[in-house]
């Protein structure tokens, strides 16, 4: 199986869902003639042509809406944002038009729409550009929320949300971008909206780790090996929905959770998967679950401080012995 | 300064007071632990004791009259000392609603409901061996009635009371055996998963230290317990137990259980709050158990009873009784005694009548300590013949006549009739057959004893006369089935009608 980068993987995605149905068509800033602020989108207008990948001007609430149109017409647009951070300005089209159009039309109306770019903290861009929005939008029942860790799921998963009647968040990590990993080429290739995948089983505690935090979790697990301790780490690859049902065999098994994320703890992700374990797997529980988020603060563009408020390999290594009461 | 004396909290069901008599009189010189007042609770006669040194400068309750818990009943202060505040003060309905709530909140936080810095009460016995010059009372005096009182405050001349946020020290009268949960102070912290593996594998969480944050119980410590616990048995055979630990009550009417063993392996015995009460020790539940508890008291009430009656011929009994008299003058047994020790004996073989509901578990008492009713004029009370089991029926009888001759003079100590795991009520001599009495919780079972009476029965064929007393055993359900109670009657019957047993 080739060895390629995400950003490759999420690249042969569209591709291949451009050749297999012509409704596909790619808008967003930069997409077209610059190949794609983070050339995810390289050779597609040579590929497929100017009817098909379209550089929108500076507007997201904009092109979102033309996108939420186009799809209720019977296209199936993809709607790249630069990053997320600037989907805020597009959130009326997102979240009261695409999240709601099929229940307000009372069926009349599928939005098969995807909306993509990258998300979350990258390299000193401060805090108006590294924010993890994930639980903003998987807040909306209409929605699915999107989010793979590996080069493999980037790809399966795209090509599944291309495939979906429904408007998808895909969120894509801006530091990711450039991760290797094995991909297969099958055309038919596709990862299930929905279904979580354990990275690497264990038995003395889960990590729930979504994106940028799955390698720092594998990394934390490794760890934790040579100190005799056994994690499984669980990827729920999409947010929404949850597949709570692995999470919650995985808690049954090892009886200690922390999550994992790059967002805020505050009515974050992480509340709601802790909230569920509560719910589904109280009785398995041997100590609270523990969630190691971002800092409760707007990202620094300080180097040394940024690296602070993300959580790392070290403070997950302390939070697994703190669930296993090991310090 | 000068110090209110209020009514006491004297027994756990004190809601008011009659001042017997006063010991002391207004102008009198009184000082810390001497002795003011005998009062009149439901249950016995009590000593107020003085918690100030002074003057008696004003009584409000004359003798015979009865006021509620907390009622300010005199003050104590310096010869010339203003005292029209407290005066004005004491009447007042507020004044004792407020001394009323601080003895229950004492009595809440475990205290002994006496207010601290206005009086304390010791029961007779205690005071002639405390010093009233105010040194505080030591454990061992009387009979360790002294080791509920709290410490008062040096008897110098220009004392402070104790700080009003002093707690009183756990009551000793307070018990009736149940006591409290040894974690007293603190709830039990436990992970949910350890909490569900315990209940799983019936380990007594009480039992265990954690060692997760804050002393919380988790997955390992349960998993210890239980491979120690599987150790223990596996290293000690000789102990009948099964390597889990069993629900302690086989419904003996469905399944015919062979005597319980008495050692559990999870389960610690437990000294008892009562001094002198027997030690126990709590085994959880079984969910039957549990059921058969819930749905019994929907039936009927928080005591589910049930009656169980049978014939006892007591020939050789009463001919056993007739000659043990007649070698000593001293000796004066009566057939109850024999009652007494036969029931003890018993009890011992049938742990599970010697036994009480708590809730969450059955606790058995390693003791049999069997209540006796007496019958007195303001009613009825139960001293405890401690151990009746190990008692010779000669000891048993000069205890109960000593224990039912100071319970008519309402001399008990509480300790004296709290704390039995078992009662025997006897109303043979009002010519009564047969009656059921009414079980004193937290016991699971009381039997009523009606006279022996010369009857024709029937053995070998043959229409003979015999001396037939009938028992009828009123049993908590919740604890007893109906087989356990009959088997524990047939045993007692055995003995009675064979009581040579209780020299075997």
């Amino acid at each position: 199986m080739p060895i390629i980068t995400m950003r490759e993987a999420l690249n042969q995605a569209m591709r291949e869902e451009m050749h297999r149905d012509e409704n596909i068509f790619l808008m967003g800033e930069e997409v077209a003639a610059y190949q794609g602020a983070y050339k995810v989108s390289k050779g597609l207008l040579e590929e497929f042509g100017d009817r098909r990948v379209i550089d929108s001007p500076i507007t997201e609430l904009g092109f979102a809406g033309l996108g939420v149109g186009a799809a209720m017409v019977g296209l199936r647009p993809i709607i790249e944002f630069m990053t997320f951070n600037f989907s805020i300005l597009a959130t009326d089209q997102i979240i009261n038009s695409a999240a709601k159009m099929l229940y307000m039309s009372g069926g009349q109306f599928k939005i098969p729409i995807v909306f993509r770019g990258p998300g979350g903290s990258a390299y000193q861009v401060s805090s108006q550009h590294s924010q993890a929005l994930e639980s903003w939008y998987a807040n909306f029942p209409g929605l699915k929320v999107v989010m793979p860790s590996t080069p493999a799921d980037a790809k399966g998963l795209l090509k599944s949300a291309i495939r979906d009647d429904d408007p998808v968040i895909f969120i894509e990590q801006e530091r990711m971008y450039g991760n290797k990993g094995e991909v297969p080429e099958d055309a038919e290739f596709t990862v299930p909206l929905g279904v979580a995948d354990v990275k690497r089983e264990g038995s003395d505690a889960t990590i729930v780790a979504r994106s940028l935090m799955v390698p720092i979790a594998l990394k934390a697990a490794e760890e934790l090996e040579k100190q005799g301790v056994s994690v499984e780490v669980v990827d729920p690859r999409t947010i929404r929905p949850l597949d709570i049902e692995t999470i919650v065999n995985s808690v049954k098994k090892t009886n200690r959770v922390v999550v994992a994320e790059e967002s805020h703890a505050f009515c974050g992700v992480g509340a709601e998967i802790s909230a569920q374990i509560t719910e589904h797997a109280f009785d398995y529980l041997d100590a609270p679950v523990k969630r190691i988020s971002a800092a409760d603060a707007p990202m620094p563009y300080a180097k040394n401080l940024e690296k602070l408020a993300i959580p790392d390999v070290e403070r997950l290594i302390a939070a697994v012995r703190e669930v296993a009461y090991l310090d | 300064m000068a110090t209110q004396v209020v009514m006491p909290k004297l027994s756990p069901t004190m809601e008011e007071g009659q001042l017997s008599r006063w010991l002391k009189k207004e102008g009198d010189k009184v000082s810390v632990g001497e002795p003011l007042a005998e009062i009149d609770t439901d249950k016995a006669t009590m000593e107020a004791q003085a918690l100030a040194t002074g003057v008696l400068r004003k009584i409000f309750v004359n003798e015979g009259e009865t006021v509620p818990l907390g009622a300010v009943i005199a003050i104590i202060g310096e010869p010339d000392e203003d005292i029209s505040a407290l005066v004005a003060k004491a009447g007042s309905s507020e004044a004792q609603a407020e001394n009323k709530q601080s003895i229950q909140e004492s009595v809440k936080a475990g205290g002994d409901g006496a207010p601290v810095e206005l009086a304390r009460v010791v029961p007779d016995g205690a005071r002639t061996q405390a010093t009233i010059e105010g040194e505080p009372l030591k454990g061992d005096v009387g009979g360790d009635a002294g080791s509920e009182q709290p410490q008062p405050a040096s008897a110098g001349g220009n004392r402070q009371p104790p700080p009003p946020t002093k707690q009183a020290p756990p009551a000793t009268h307070e018990g009736n055996g149940q006591g409290k949960q040894p974690s007293d102070g603190g709830r039990l912290i436990v992970s949910p998963l350890a909490a569900r593996m315990a209940a799983e594998s019936g380990i007594n969480l009480q039992s265990l230290t954690g060692t997760g944050p804050s002393g919380r119980i988790v997955k390992r410590d349960i998993e210890a317990a239980i491979s120690a616990g599987q150790q223990k048995t596996t290293a000690a055979p000789a102990v009948a137990a099964p390597p889990q630990p069993p629900p302690p009550a086989p419904d003996a009417q469905t399944t015919p259980a062979p005597p319980q063993p008495a050692a559990a392996p999870q389960t610690t015995t437990i000294k008892p709050a009562v001094e002198g009460a027997s030690p126990y020790r709590d085994e959880p539940m079984s969910v039957m158990r549990g059921t058969i508890a819930r749905r019994l008291v929907s039936s009927i009430g928080p005591v589910p009873h049930f009656f169980l009656t049978t014939e006892i011929e007591m020939d050789r009994a009463a001919e056993l009784r007739r000659s043990l008299n007649e070698l000593d003058a001293e000796i004066k047994t009566s057939l109850n005694d024999f009652i007494i020790k036969a029931a003890a004996v018993a009890l011992v073989q049938h742990p599970m009548v010697n036994a009480s509901f708590q809730d969450k578990s059955i606790r058995f008492y390693e003791r049999a300590d069997v209540g006796v009713a007496v019958a007195i004029d303001e009613g009825l009370i139960t001293p405890v013949v401690r151990s009746a089991d190990r008692k010779s029926v000669g000891q048993i009888s000069r205890e109960v006549r000593e224990l039912a001759e100071r319970a008519r003079a309402r001399k008990l100590a509480p300790e004296e009739y709290t704390g039995a795991t078992f009662s025997v009520s006897n109303l043979g001599m009002f010519g009564i057959d047969e009656f059921t009495a009414v079980i004193n919780p937290p016991e699971a079972a009381i039997i009523a004893v009606g006279a022996a009476q010369a009857k024709p029965v029937v053995r070998d064929g043959e229409v003979v006369v015999r001396q037939i007393m009938r028992v009828t055993m009123s049993c908590d359900h919740r604890v007893i089935d109906g087989a356990t109670g009959a088997k524990f009657l047939q045993t007692l019957k055995k003995i009675l009608e064979n009581p040579l047993l209780l020299m075997a």
